[in-house]
Order: structure tokens, then C-alpha cells, then sequence
């Protein structure tokens, strides 16, 4: 069989920047289930919630995604700590996250989608953008725009989040709240709190990666149950609170996710992400960088 | 045991005086979702363990049907039996390659099951692919009459099968043990309970119960497509009616399931089925927020208060 150069360096590159598109989307996670231990698995719907907004915004004032997004940051921090705030009042502060805390979040996941589909219908919403259509050709190798400019920004939102977590006070409190909360009480500090920022951090970034994902691809509100079992899959081969395993294990992920859809046709991709999650809880639990 | 197949016999006998066929329709559907709370409450309420896949193991059952449908026809209730195997293997293969590990990761890889069985089913044009297969079903059954009228005993029995199961995995030692794993499971592994063997079982009944609920749905709605077979609504109604209920003992499954089922049935009607679910979401999250143990936990407080 020939297998032609030009094909190849292509699905490489496609999978490379879905994967950086795909870094975005999980890196919330990375955070709220790999750092604070709240498995929130109505992440993908805050992300869809994203794209809406972004969609609202962007089809009534013509403003950029990216930059909405970027505006609603803060109006989705709060939300997040107000779940969080929630979260802890009912479940956490008993012990009971594991079974109603589980049932909490899915079913938020649940009135979220039912909601946009009541109010948006099931059409796909798409928004425009001048980086929306054309492409770069470097040689034989294709960059299209509307795939680069999501992988930048969620590099670059990538970049961000690491200095924080790695050199401000707040940053180094989260890190310390994943090792030893007990000890950090015996300092005086209030997990709780510092988890509260930490959640709203993490809900913030879906506002970032709502409004990449309606850049990628047309949005309707179930979409994002596929991202459940790929974001999860990312979060555990990158290792449980690892972000720099968070963007290889995306990248990894695109570019199987790619080879899948050039050889074996798109209808087949959603499978590779829980094969690929079932294959690393099978063989390493801890993930490609785990503690 | 006698008590559960004499209340069946009412329940046929009663539907039967009304004679509508609506009555059976609306009531397959109900009793469909106790088979389906039931099960998931085998694992998840007796072990603490919870399964967002239970529209995975549904959409077994009922796509098994259509693959004998097509290949050899059998008649329904060895369907159903065969429903339940494939469902139970599919479960014991999720819990062995899982549950060893945290129980969040179960929970994930039951939420992403859904998801990939769907793309197979999509994928797999021999069942009908994304087009979706048809079921033609016979208008008669010798036994009772009307064919709906069948479909609705065998539904009846598989409550009583799935509800005499849970009550005597409850007062058995198995129901002990799962109680050990849910309340602290490190306490019940260092106290010599198997614990990884008592989860695989309780993954392979629950699964197994699931399937065989799922196994005549093709039979009962006529025309099978992947979105209606692999429904967010089985997931959720079957999480959220032990929820409602309450999911310590085998009547929290039953009273949820039998409330919130006919509320559905009648919100369907009246207002309109996007609706009916959100009503469903908001419940659940409602009850776990406000009545941790749900309406038989709030009962048990009130007779427990009025003692006093």
C-alpha cells in the first residue's frame, strides 16, 4: 500500500492541532479531578454553555469569540465557585461525594442540556470570524486557520494557567491543597477556600474552550457528551493533576483521533477516546506523567 | 415471593378491567423503568458504585433482539435470557477492567461506554446502522390476547424476578458484604470481605437485569433507532429514581420509578417530553441536595420521630 507522504504529514498535523484544541477543553478538568478531586463530570457542559454565549454574542454584535470569552471569564468564575459552594454545603463536608455528589453533577449536566434545548432547539449554531475558512500551505502541508488559532490560544491559556499554579501564592495553596489538606488546615488555612478559587478557575477555562469549540466545529446541545469520555481519557493518560500530561496526552490523543478519521473514516473517532482510557486504566492508572 | 407474584396477578388482572390498550402501553413503560432502577440500584445503591451506562446496557438487550430478529427468531423470553448474558459479560469486562481501581473511574468509564457501544451500533449496518431496523411485530399472542398485553406480562415478571432478587441479595450475606464496601471499603478488605469479587458480581446481575429489561423494547416500540435505544433518559431516569426513592432498601427503586415513571407518562402527555426531563433533572438534583435518603429515608425519620 502507498502510503503517501503528503497524507500522512497531514493527519500528523491535524492531530496536532485538534490535540492543542483538546488540551483546552480538559485542562478545567486537570484541575477540578486531577488536583481537587471533584469529578465533575458536567465539564462538557459548562463548555457547550461557552460556545452558546460566545455564539450569542458573536451573531448579535459581531464581537470575536475568542474575545468574548475572554470577557465572560470572570461571569464563569463565579459560577464555578457558586457550584463549588454548593458542592461542598451538601456533599463534600459529610463525605458523600462519591455517590450523591456523582449524581449532583450529572444531573446538572442533564438541566444544562435539556435548558439550551428547549431555548436553542437542536440546530447547529456556528459563529463567524475572519480566521474562519482560509488556510496557510507551507510546502504540501496544510494549516487551517480555524484549527490553528484554537490550538495558540489554548497553548497560550495553557501557559498562563502554569505560571500561576507554579509561581503566585494562590497557585502553590492549590498544589498544596491536593497533597495535605489536613496540614494546610494546621496552618491556618481554609481549604475550602482555596478549592473554591480553584473550581472557579477551572469552570473559567470552559468559557475559553466553549468559545474554541464553536470555532472548530457547529455546536447543538448534546454535542458535548461526546468530549465526556475524551476529556476524562486525556486527563488520566496525562496523569491525574499533571498539566504539562494534560497537553501531551491531548496531543497523543488528537493525532490517534486523526489517524482514525483518515484511514478509517469520522464516524469511528468517538470510540478511540474510551478505548484509549480503558486501555490506560487496564495497564498504567497513573498516566504518562503521574505523580 | 408469593406476596410479589400475587400482587403481579393484580396488577395484570386490574390493567385488564380497564381494558384500554393504553393502559398497557403507558404501563410497560413504567414497569421497564423499575426493572431498570431495581438493577442500577444493585450496584449502585448497595455498593455505593455508580453506573451512568445503564442506557449502554439497555441498548444491549434490546439491539441483541434485533441481531436474533434477523438471524434466527426466538421467542421472547429466550431473548431476554440471552439480553441479560450479554449485558452481564459486557458488565463483568467494565468492572474487571476497572474497578480495582477508585470508584470515580468507573463511574467515567460507564459514562464513555454509552458513547462508544453507539458508534458501534451506528458503525454496524447488519442492526440497522444509524438508519435503524424495524421490528414487525405479531398482532396476537395465544396466551393473552392483544400482543401488547404479552409484552406487558413478561415486563411484569422481570419486576418480580429483578424485585424478589434485590430483596434477597438485601438479607443475604452478599447484601452485608456490599453494604461493607459502601460504607468503607478499605475497613471491609482489611476485615477479609472479597470485595473485588463482590463488586464484579454486583456489576455482572446489575448489567445482566438491565439487558434483559432493554431485551423486548424492540418488540414493544416497533422501529429501533441507536439515539432512542442508547436515550440519555434511561440513564437518567435510572439514577435518579433509586435517588428519588431512596437507595438502601429494594422500595426506594420501586416507589421512585412507579412516581416518577407515571409523572412522565403524564407530563408526556400533557405538556411536552423535552420538558418531562427537565422536570426529571431538576428532581434529582433537588432530592440529593435536600433528602439525601430520599422519600423512604424522609419516612424513616417521621416514624422514627414520632416514636420518640
Amino acid at each position: 500500500m502507498d502510503l503517501s507522504f503528503d497524507l500522512l504529514a497531514n493527519a500528523v498535523i491535524a492531530g496536532v492541532l485538534l490535540g492543542g484544541f483538546y488540551a483546552a477543553v480538559t485542562i478545567g478538568v486537570s484541575i477540578s479531578f486531577g488536583i481537587l478531586d471533584i469529578v465533575n463530570i458536567a465539564h462538557p457542559a459548562f463548555i457547550i454553555l461557552g460556545s452558546y454565549i460566545a455564539y450569542i454574542i458573536n451573531s448579535s454584535f459581531g464581537i470575536d469569540p475568542i474575545v468574548v470569552s475572554i470577557i465572560v471569564l470572570p461571569v464563569f468564575y463565579l459560577l464555578g465557585a457558586g457550584v463549588y459552594q454548593i458542592y461542598y454545603q451538601a456533599f463534600e463536608r459529610y463525605g458523600q461525594e462519591s455517590l450523591r455528589g456523582l449524581s449532583f453533577f450529572f444531573g446538572l449536566l442533564f438541566i444544562t442540556e435539556v435548558l439550551l434545548i428547549l431555548v436553542f432547539g437542536v440546530d447547529y449554531r456556528y459563529v463567524e470570524a475572519s480566521y474562519i475558512g482560509p488556510s496557510w500551505h507551507v510546502g504540501v502541508m496544510d494549516f487551517p486557520l480555524r484549527m490553528l488559532v484554537p490550538c495558540l490560544t489554548a497553548l497560550a491559556m495553557f501557559g498562563v494557567l502554569q505560571l500561576f499554579l507554579s509561581r503566585t501564592f494562590m497557585g502553590r495553596a492549590i498544589a498544596a491543597v491536593a497533597q495535605d489538606q489536613l496540614a494546610l488546615r494546621l496552618m491556618g488555612a481554609s481549604p475550602m477556600r482555596i478549592k473554591r478559587v480553584a473550581f472557579g478557575i477551572s469552570i473559567a477555562t470552559t468559557a475559553v474552550a466553549g468559545a474554541l469549540l464553536i470555532i472548530i466545529q457547529p455546536v447543538e446541545p448534546s454535542v458535548g457528551r461526546e468530549y465526556i469520555g475524551r476529556v476524562f481519557a486525556i486527563c488520566v493518560l496525562g496523569g491525574l493533576g499533571s498539566l504539562p500530561g494534560t497537553v501531551i496526552g491531548a496531543m497523543l490523543l488528537g493525532i490517534i483521533e486523526s489517524f482514525t478519521s483518515t484511514f478509517y473514516g469520522p464516524s469511528w473517532a468517538p470510540a478511540v477516546g474510551f478505548g484509549v482510557l480503558l486501555l490506560t486504566l487496564a495497564f498504567r492508572p497513573s498516566g504518562l506523567l503521574g505523580r | 415471593m408469593v406476596i410479589a407474584i400475587a400482587s403481579a396477578a393484580v396488577v395484570f388482572f386490574g390493567a385488564r378491567a380497564v381494558s384500554n390498550d393504553y393502559v398497557f402501553f403507558a404501563g410497560y413503560t413504567v414497569l421497564q423503568y423499575i426493572v431498570l432502577a431495581t438493577a442500577w440500584n444493585i450496584l449502585g445503591g448497595y455498593t455505593g458504585y455508580v453506573n451512568f451506562g445503564s442506557a449502554a446496557f439497555f441498548a444491549m438487550g434490546a439491539y441483541t433482539t434485533v441481531f436474533f430478529h434477523k438471524s434466527l427468531p426466538l421467542p421472547i423470553p429466550a431473548l431476554i435470557v440471552i439480553g441479560g448474558i450479554v449485558s452481564g459479560l459486557v458488565g463483568f469486562g467494565m468492572g474487571y477492567l476497572t474497578l480495582r481501581l477508585r470508584g470515580a473511574f468507573f463511574a467515567i468509564a460507564t459514562l464513555a461506554l454509552a458513547v462508544v457501544l453507539q458508534t458501534f451500533v451506528v458503525n454496524w449496518d447488519y442492526v440497522g446502522g444509524s438508519r435503524g431496523a424495524y421490528i414487525i411485530r405479531p398482532s396476537e399472542n395465544v396466551l393473552t390476547g392483544p400482543y401488547i398485553q404479552y409484552l406487558f406480562l413478561l415486563m411484569l415478571s422481570l419486576v418480580v424476578v429483578g424485585l424478589v432478587c434485590a430483596r434477597g441479595i438485601e438479607r443475604s450475606r452478599l447484601g452485608y458484604g456490599f453494604a461493607a464496601i459502601r460504607d468503607d471499603e478499605l475497613a471491609a478488605e482489611a476485615c477479609g470481605v472479597p470485595t473485588l469479587r463482590l463488586k464484579l458480581i454486583a456489576t455482572t446481575l446489575s448489567g445482566a437485569l438491565m439487558g434483559m429489561a432493554g431485551a423486548p423494547f424492540p418488540y414493544y416500540i416497533g422501529y429501533l433507532q441507536p439515539s432512542s435505544a442508547f436515550g440519555l433518559e434511561y440513564a437518567v431516569n435510572s439514577i435518579a429514581m433509586p435517588m428519588i426513592g431512596g437507595t438502601t432498601s429494594w422500595v426506594g427503586p420501586l416507589i421512585g420509578a412507579i412516581l416518577l415513571g407515571s409523572l412522565q407518562q403524564i407530563a408526556t402527555v400533557t405538556i411536552s417530553s423535552a420538558v418531562n426531563l427537565l422536570i426529571v433533572g431538576l428532581l434529582l438534583v433537588g432530592f440529593v441536595i435536600i433528602a439525601p435518603n430520599g422519600i423512604v429515608g424522609l419516612v424513616q425519620d417521621r416514624l422514627r420521630a414520632g416514636a420518640k
